[in-house]
C-alpha cells in the first residue's frame, strides 16, 4: 500500500501567551495509506481535530512533518496544491457554506482554482450528483436539513476532486437522519470514489464502519487496529471516556462473569449468533 | 417573529425579468427610480406607473407579494402624503380648522407623492424579487470593476456582500432562538423604560457577537480549506451575459424616457 | 394530579415563514406530577414547538393547556410567572451565555424573579453544585469554561430558577460520551432528589431507555404514543416505520426471541440485558 498521509515525529502546541503552551500532540507518528478508510477515534480535546488541520496546512507543526503525497505541509508552494488533494468537511455545516444558492457555492473551491467554465460546470454537477444533492442546485443553503446542509458541504469539497477527504466530527451536530444521510455519503466515497478517508469522530457506531480505528487520547495514539481488535479493548476505551458498541460491551459483560465467548463480536447479527450458538451449545450438554 | 421580512427575497419564477443579465436589472432599476423623480406631473408620472405595472405583470409573481410589500410600509406613505396635504396651499380651500387648512393642491399633491412612493418602491421590490442576491453582488462587482483601476479590492468587497447575503437568514434565525431562551429564563423586552429596554439587549447581543466571530472563524478555515486565495486567478460558474432580452428592456426603457420628457415638457 | 394537560393543543406557523418547522395538531396530553418523560420524534415532527407551550413561549393558535390546573392563556399577562414555574433548556443552551461571570449568568434567571440578593446566591450555589461545576468556575468568564462545562452553566441558570418542571431540549447534543453521561447523571441525580418533573427531548432512543420512566413519541406533528418505556419499545415495528429505531440490545432480544429462545425481550440497555442472561447462560451451561 501506498502512503498518503505521513505524520513523522509530529509536536503540536497551542500558545495562550509569550510563555503559556498547551501541548496537543507530542511525537505523534501516523501514516494513512491511499484508498484506506480510516476513523480517528476520541473524546474532546483529544487532539483530534488539530491533526484534521496539521493535514492540510492550516496549522503547522512546532516540530516534525507532515507530508501529504510526499510533499511537505510547511513548504509554502506546496499549500495550494495540498489543500486541492485533502479536503476538509468540518461539524457545522452553516460555517462552510460560502455562497446563496447550492450550486455556487459547490463551486466555490474549483473557482478558487481557476478551471474554465465548462469545467466548473461539471465538477459541480457531478458533485451534486455524488451526494445526492443534484435536485436542489438551485436552492438557498439556509432552507436546508441540516443532513442535506452537510451533504452540500461535502459536495464543496468533492468538486475540488481531492484524492483524500477528512471529515471532522461531520456528524455532530445531526440528528440521526442527518447522520445517517452523511455516512451513507462518507462509506460511497471511499467504497465506490475510491477516495481516501479520514473520518474523526467520537461516535463509536460510525467508527466501526472504517476499515481501520485510530483511538486518541491526550496527544497520543493509544490502539490502532481494525474495528473488531479496537472495540474488543473494552476497558482501554473505557477509561478514555468512549463507548463501545452495545453488542461488543454485552458480550463483554457476559465475558466478565465467566461466560465464554471465543469471538469478538461488533454488530448486531454477530451478537446474535454468539449468543444462538450459545444457548443452542448449553442445550446440547443438557 | 423575525422570520416574517419578506422585503428583500427572491421569488424564483421563468420570466423575462428573471431571465434578464443581473447588471441590466441593476441599471434599469435605478433609471426608473430617477425616472419616478422627474416625472413632474400626472401625465408623465402616470406613464411610470402604467410601465411599472407593465413589468409587474412581467415578473410573473403573484401581485400579492407587492401587495405585502406596500402594506409592510403603509404608515410610511401615509405620513408622507399627510404631510403634503398641509404643506401646498393652492388651489382651493376644502377645509378649514385652526390653523389648519386643506386646499385642492394639498388633496393633490399628497396623491402624487404617495402614487410615487408606491412606485418607488414597487420597482425596487420588482429587482429584489426576480435576482438573486449572488446575481446582485456579481452585478455590483462587474459595474465596479472599472474602480479596481484606481486601485479598489472591488473583489474583495463583492466576497464581503456574498457573505452578508449568506449570513442574514443564519443570523436571524439564531437571534431569534437566543432571544427564546433568554425569555425563557424571564428576560423582560417588551416592558420598561428606554435604559432598562436598552439593558435587556445585552443578552441577546453578546451571545450574537460571540456566535459571529466563531462562525467568522470556522468560515474562514474552511474558505481557505477550499483554496481561497482572494480575487486572483478565481474563475466563475455564472458569468453575466447580456442578451437580445436586455437589449429589448434597454430600448423600452428609453422609449419611456422620451415620453417622461414629451410629457412633462407639453401638458 | 397532573401539571401540565393539554387539551386539542394546536400552532401552526404563519406560511410565510422561510424556515420549516414543526407544526403542532390536536394534541392531548396529562403530565402528572413528578413524571420523568422522554420526547422522541424527528426534526420536524414537532417535538420542539410542543415544549415551547409549557412555559408560555408560544402561544397555541388553537387548544388550551392548562398548568397546575390554570388555562395559562386567561391571564396572558401573568405568562411570565410561568416561565419560573416550567424551566426550559433550549439546545445548544450554551450559546446563551452573556454575563460577565459564571455566577452573574447562573443568576439572570433568579434576578428576573425579583429575588433578595442573599437567596440568589444561595440558588446560584445550589445551581452549581447540582450540575457540578466547581466553585472555582464561578468567578470565571463563561466564555473561558470548556464546551461540557460551558453547558452544565448553561443548564446551572434555569435550575436557579428551581422551576416546578424542567424541560430539557437534547440537552446531550453535540458533546462526547463523557460529557453526555455527565449531563445525564446530574439531571437523573436532581430528579431523583427533588421530585422534579423532568421532560426530556432527545433523539437518543438509548439515553431515553437508560434515564426515563416514561416516553412520548411525536410523528407528523402529533402523539404517536405515549406510554411507558416497555410499552413503547415493544413497538419497535411501528417506531422504525417512523424512523426510529430501538436500542441495539433490544433488537438483539427480539430476534432471539423469535428464533425460539427463553428471553423476555422487554430490554433496553445493556446492564438489563447482561443480567438476564447471566443467569439463563450460567445454570445451564454448568
Amino acid at each position: 500500500m501506498q502512503p498518503f498521509i505521513e505524520v513523522k515525529d509530529l509536536s503540536f502546541s497551542y500558545s495562550l501567551s509569550e510563555q503559556e503552551k498547551i501541548p496537543v500532540l507530542s511525537h505523534f507518528d501516523l501514516t494513512i495509506e491511499k484508498g484506506s478508510f480510516v476513523a480517528i477515534l476520541g473524546h474532546n480535546g483529544s487532539g483530534k481535530s488539530t491533526l484534521a488541520k496539521l493535514f492540510n496546512g492550516l496549522q503547522l507543526p512546532d516540530s516534525g512533518q507532515v507530508l501529504i503525497d510526499g510533499k511537505d505541509t510547511a513548504d509554502e508552494k506546496n499549500i495550494l496544491d495540498i489543500r486541492k488533494n485533502v479536503g476538509l468537511v468540518f461539524q457545522n455545516p452553516d460555517n462552510q457554506i460560502v455562497a446563496t444558492i447550492v450550486e455556487e457555492d459547490v463551486a466555490f473551491g474549483p473557482e478558487n482554482l481557476g478551471f474554465p467554465q465548462a469545467e466548473l460546470r461539471r465538477r459541480v454537477d457531478e458533485a451534486l450528483k455524488a451526494v445526492d444533492m443534484y435536485d436542489y442546485r438551485k436552492h438557498e443553503p439556509h432552507r436546508l436539513s441540516g443532513g442535506q446542509k452537510q451533504r452540500v458541504a461535502i459536495a464543496g469539497v468533492i468538486a475540488m476532486e481531492p484524492e483524500c477527504i477528512v471529515f471532522d466530527e461531520p456528524t455532530a451536530m445531526l440528528d440521526p437522519k442527518g447522520r445517517q444521510e452523511v455516512m451513507n455519503i462518507i462509506l460511497k466515497l471511499n467504497r465506490q470514489l475510491q477516495k481516501t478517508v479520514v473520518l474523526i469522530t467520537h461516535y463509536m457506531d460510525e467508527a466501526a464502519q472504517a476499515q481501520r480505528v485510530v483511538v486518541m487520547d491526550n496527544g497520543k495514539i493509544i490502539a490502532d487496529d481494525t474495528p473488531h481488535a479496537v472495540f474488543a479493548q473494552v476497558e482501554l476505551l473505557k477509561s478514555v471516556g468512549l463507548d463501545v458498541p452495545q453488542p461488543t460491551e454485552l458480550i463483554y459483560q457476559l465475558k466478565k462473569a465467566g461466560i465464554a465467548f471465543d469471538k469478538d463480536v461488533l454488530t448486531d447479527e454477530e451478537c446474535l449468533e454468539a449468543l444462538s450458538r450459545k444457548f443452542s451449545e448449553d442445550e446440547h450438554c443438557q | 417573529m423575525l422570520n416574517n421580512i419578506t422585503f428583500g427575497q427572491y421569488f424564483p419564477a421563468d420570466s423575462f425579468v428573471h431571465k434578464m443579465d443581473a447588471r441590466f436589472k441593476l441599471l434599469m432599476t435605478f433609471a426608473l427610480i430617477v425616472f419616478a423623480f422627474v416625472a413632474f406631473n400626472f401625465a408623465s408620472l402616470g406613464l411610470v406607473a402604467v410601465f411599472t405595472v407593465f413589468v409587474l405583470l412581467l415578473t410573473k409573481i403573484p401581485l400579492k407579494m407587492y401587495f405585502r410589500t406596500l402594506k409592510t410600509i403603509f404608515i410610511f406613505i401615509l405620513i408622507s402624503a399627510v404631510l403634503n396635504i398641509f404643506y401646498v396651499t393652492d388651489g382651493t380651500l376644502l377645509f378649514s380648522y385652526g390653523i389648519i387648512r386643506i386646499y385642492t393642491g394639498g388633496i393633490l399633491r399628497a396623491v402624487f407623492v404617495a402614487v410615487r412612493i408606491v412606485l418607488l418602491i414597487l420597482i425596487s421590490a420588482v429587482l429584489t424579487y426576480t435576482t438573486t442576491p449572488t446575481s446582485l453582488t456579481d452585478a455590483i462587482e462587474s459595474l465596479l470593476k472599472p474602480l479596481s483601476k484606481i486601485g479598489i479590492d472591488t473583489h474583495t468587497f463583492a466576497m464581503m456582500m456574498t457573505i452578508a447575503l449568506r449570513f442574514i437568514p443564519t443570523l436571524i434565525e439564531e437571534t431569534d432562538k437566543i432571544m427564546s431562551a433568554q425569555k425563557a429564563r424571564g428576560a423582560d423586552m417588551e416592558n420598561g423604560g428606554l435604559i432598562k429596554k436598552i439593558k435587556s439587549v445585552i443578552p441577546i447581543l453578546i451571545p450574537l457577537l460571540v456566535s459571529s466571530i466563531r462562525r467568522a472563524k470556522e468560515l474562514a478555515d474552511a474558505m481557505e480549506c477550499r483554496c481561497y486565495h482572494g480575487g486572483k486567478g478565481r474563475t466563475r460558474l455564472k458569468v453575466l451575459k447580456a442578451g437580445r432580452r436586455d437589449v429589448v428592456a434597454t430600448i423600452s426603457v428609453c422609449v419611456l424616457l422620451t415620453g417622461i420628457i414629451l410629457l412633462n415638457i407639453f401638458i | 394530579m397532573s401539571v401540565i394537560k393539554t387539551e386539542n393543543l394546536c400552532y401552526t406557523y404563519s406560511e410565510n415563514t422561510p424556515f420549516e418547522k414543526g407544526a403542532i395538531k390536536d394534541i392531548n396530553i396529562e403530565i402528572q406530577q413528578g413524571d420523568f418523560i422522554g420526547i422522541i420524534g424527528h426534526t420536524g415532527s414537532g417535538k420542539s414547538t410542543l415544549v415551547q407551550h409549557f412555559n408560555g413561549l408560544l402561544k397555541p393558535t388553537a387548544g388550551k393547556i392548562y398548568v397546575d390546573g390554570e388555562d395559562v392563556w386567561e391571564k396572558p399577562k401573568e405568562i411570565m410567572k410561568l416561565r419560573f414555574k416550567v424551566g426550559l433548556v433550549f439546545q445548544y443552551p450554551e450559546y446563551q451565555l452573556f454575563d460577565e461571570t459564571v455566577e452573574s449568568d447562573i443568576a439572570f434567571g433568579p434576578k428576573n424573579m425579583g429575588l433578595p440578593e442573599d437567596e440568589i446566591q444561595q440558588r446560584v450555589i445550589d445551581a452549581a453544585k447540582i450540575v457540578g461545576l466547581p466553585e472555582k468556575l464561578l468567578k470565571k468568564s463563561p466564555f473561558d469554561l470548556s464546551g461540557g462545562e460551558k453547558r452544565r452553566a448553561a443548564l446551572a441558570g434555569i435550575l436557579a430558577m428551581r422551576p416546578e418542571v424542567l424541560v430539557l431540549d437534547e440537552p446531550t447534543a453535540g458533546l462526547d460520551p463523557i460529557g453526555r453521561d455527565t449531563i445525564l447523571d446530574r439531571i437523573s441525580e436532581y430528579r431523583a432528589q427533588s421530585g422534579t418533573t423532568v421532560l426530556l427531548v432527545s433523539h437518543s432512543m438509548e439515553d431515553v431507555a437508560k434515564v426515563t420512566e416514561k416516553v412520548l413519541v411525536m410523528n407528523n406533528s402529533r402523539v404517536a404514543m405515549y406510554d411507558t418505556v416497555e410499552n413503547v419499545y415493544s413497538r419497535a415495528e411501528e417506531l422504525a416505520k417512523i424512523g426510529l429505531n430501538v436500542p441495539h440490545v433490544t433488537r438483539i432480544f427480539m430476534a432471539l426471541k423469535q428464533k425460539g429462545f427463553p428471553v423476555n425481550d422487554k430490554v433496553f440497555t445493556v446492564d438489563q440485558a447482561a443480567q438476564q442472561l447471566l443467569p439463563l447462560l450460567k445454570k445451564e451451561g454448568k
